[in-house]
């Protein structure tokens, strides 16, 4: 019956809605599990997983150890800071020697847009995108919708809002295309520098007024200021983009409904997000994190699932 | 070899009364019993037989829970396609309970076995006895046996044993065919 279409995930781009429904499926049944006493079930035991982080992450390398324990898998760590690479290996060097020591899955991050669909050319391995540069975050973007879809049910026709540094952010990239799969409407919103040219082309809307957009919209997903890729000047100030973007109590007041607020993390308290929104009811924040288990869960479970 | 009826409607329901007589008699009240069904085909035989029991002991709390197995498969990487996962759902404890197991099918015993380990995940029962509506009694792999069995059948590799229940929209049925030729 159910099985991925595709052996790797690289990125939102390559599976079909059919896949994502049946991760989202996945997911709900081993969010059951995460809430039982013994959080652990035995389907992975056969199988050794290596996260290689090449990039800094805390939510997102802890998700997936998580969710490989809780599948009983073996798990090795893998940090850039510590290793080989320093000293010039080659990546596909590096996850080959990995590889030879009998790992079935890689988890990886890396800086470099497309390092993940190169790799999985040259190695004999399954390979889950974490994050590549600025271009993908596949387990993000599912978490996410499977948030949304907790909260307000079919997103078919639904309105989501991405706002912020939509520029360098890999969440915005896999979320559009991955709400533009489950049918939602779609507008990002932002200063005009950190929107990309062009946007429009994937079937998105685009803003530069914030109070219009939250009315709007049903969701809000709040993308954080990536202070670490802003070598030129993309905006005056931190605080300038506080008062023409930020989103606060005030602001929500003002709209005659109540909508739902998202954040990937790490938060930027007082840039991009308040925090009477991060801390109010409407702010999903932390369920995310915790379905983000329950997806990456499903996903090593359907992938390991596939035979070769 | 054509199908066969090895269960029709009216001894369906014997078996099944039969069944829920034996309950009774091993476990009188129900008050230190639950009963737990197999996903996804054990959870009918399951609230079948809670609601018999319901009606001839008059006997009204049985508690009755819904067991998934998909995770703790063993065939899970070498079947092409693996189950589905569906709902687990016990909501009491079963620490020191008497867990009555119950699956449509005996067969390999590989899904009893499952059934066990993720069982005994939500706890430590005082025991747990199987209760199956089919024994397919030849080609068990593991040293398991049902203590409460509707029919026990000898039955060949080549063959299957479908099941067919009201609650699926058809008449309460079990056939014995053969897997060459799979329509019915």
């Amino acid at each position: 019956m159910s099985l991925l279409s595709q052996k790797h995930l690289l990125g939102i781009q390559d599976i079909s809605k059919a896949d994502i429904r049946l991760i989202f499926e996945t997911a709900k049944q081993f969010k059951e599990v995460l809430n039982r006493p013994i959080k652990k079930v035995p389907s992975l035991r056969d199988i050794t997983i290596a996260n290689l982080f090449f990039e800094n992450s805390t939510r997102t390398r802890v998700s997936f150890e998580l969710a490989e324990k809780r599948l009983s898998a073996d798990v090795v760590n893998f940090s850039a800071s510590s290793s080989s690479t320093k000293k010039g290996e080659t990546l596909i060097d590096t996850v080959n020697n990995i590889l030879a020591m009998k790992v079935d899955m890689i988890v990886m991050r890396h800086p470099s847009p497309g390092a993940h669909a190169m790799l999985s050319k040259h190695v004999d391995a399954q390979i889950i995108n974490a994050g590549d540069g600025t271009h993908e975050h596949p387990t993000q973007a599912l978490l996410d919708a499977f948030s949304m879809e907790e909260k307000v049910g079919d997103l078919n026709g639904k309105n989501v809002l991405i706002c912020g540094d939509v520029k360098h952010s890999r969440v915005a990239l896999s979320n559009i295309l991955c709400l533009k799969k489950l049918g939602a409407k779609v507008r990002v919103c932002g200063p005009p520098t950190l929107i990309p040219k062009y946007i429009e082309s994937m079937g998105v809307q685009v803003s530069y007024d914030i109070k219009d957009s939250l009315a709007w919209c049903d969701i809000a997903n709040v993308l954080r200021i990536q202070l670490e890729r802003q070598d030129i000047k993309y905006i005056p100030s931190l605080r300038e983009y506080s008062i023409a973007f930020g989103i606060n109590k005030s602001l929500l007041n003002s709209l005659k409904k109540e909508i739902v607020i998202m954040h990937p993390g790490p938060m930027n308290r007082g840039v991009e997000i308040d925090s009477d929104v991060a801390d109010s009811e409407h702010s999903i924040i932390l369920q995310q994190v915790e379905n983000g288990v329950a997806i990456r869960m499903a996903v090593l479970y359907l992938l390991a699932g596939k035979k070769e | 070899m054509s199908p066969r009826i090895i269960l029709d409607t009216a001894r369906f329901q014997l078996v099944i009364d039969r069944l829920c007589h034996q309950l009774i008699e091993n476990h009188g009240d129900f008050k230190e019993t639950a009963i737990i069904g197999v996903q996804p085909r054990g959870i009918y035989l399951a609230e079948r037989i809670a609601k018999r029991i319901t009606t001839i002991s008059k006997n009204k709390n049985i508690p009755i829970g819904k067991l998934d197995i998909t995770f703790y498969r063993d065939d899970f990487r070498t079947n092409n396609s693996p189950l589905k996962a569906n709902k687990t759902d016990i909501e009491f404890s079963l620490e020191g309970k008497q867990i009555i197991l119950v699956d449509d099918v005996l067969y390999t015993g590989r899904t009893i076995r499952s059934a066990l380990d993720a069982l005994l995940d939500f706890g430590r029962p005082s025991d747990v006895e199987l209760l199956v509506l089919i024994d397919r009694r030849l080609h068990r792999h593991l040293p398991i046996q049902a203590k409460y069995a509707g029919k026990t059948i000898d039955s060949i590799i080549n063959e299957k044993v479908l099941v067919e229940w009201q609650e699926q929209g058809e008449e309460d049925k079990v056939w014995l065919i053969d897997k060459t030729n799979l329509e019915k």
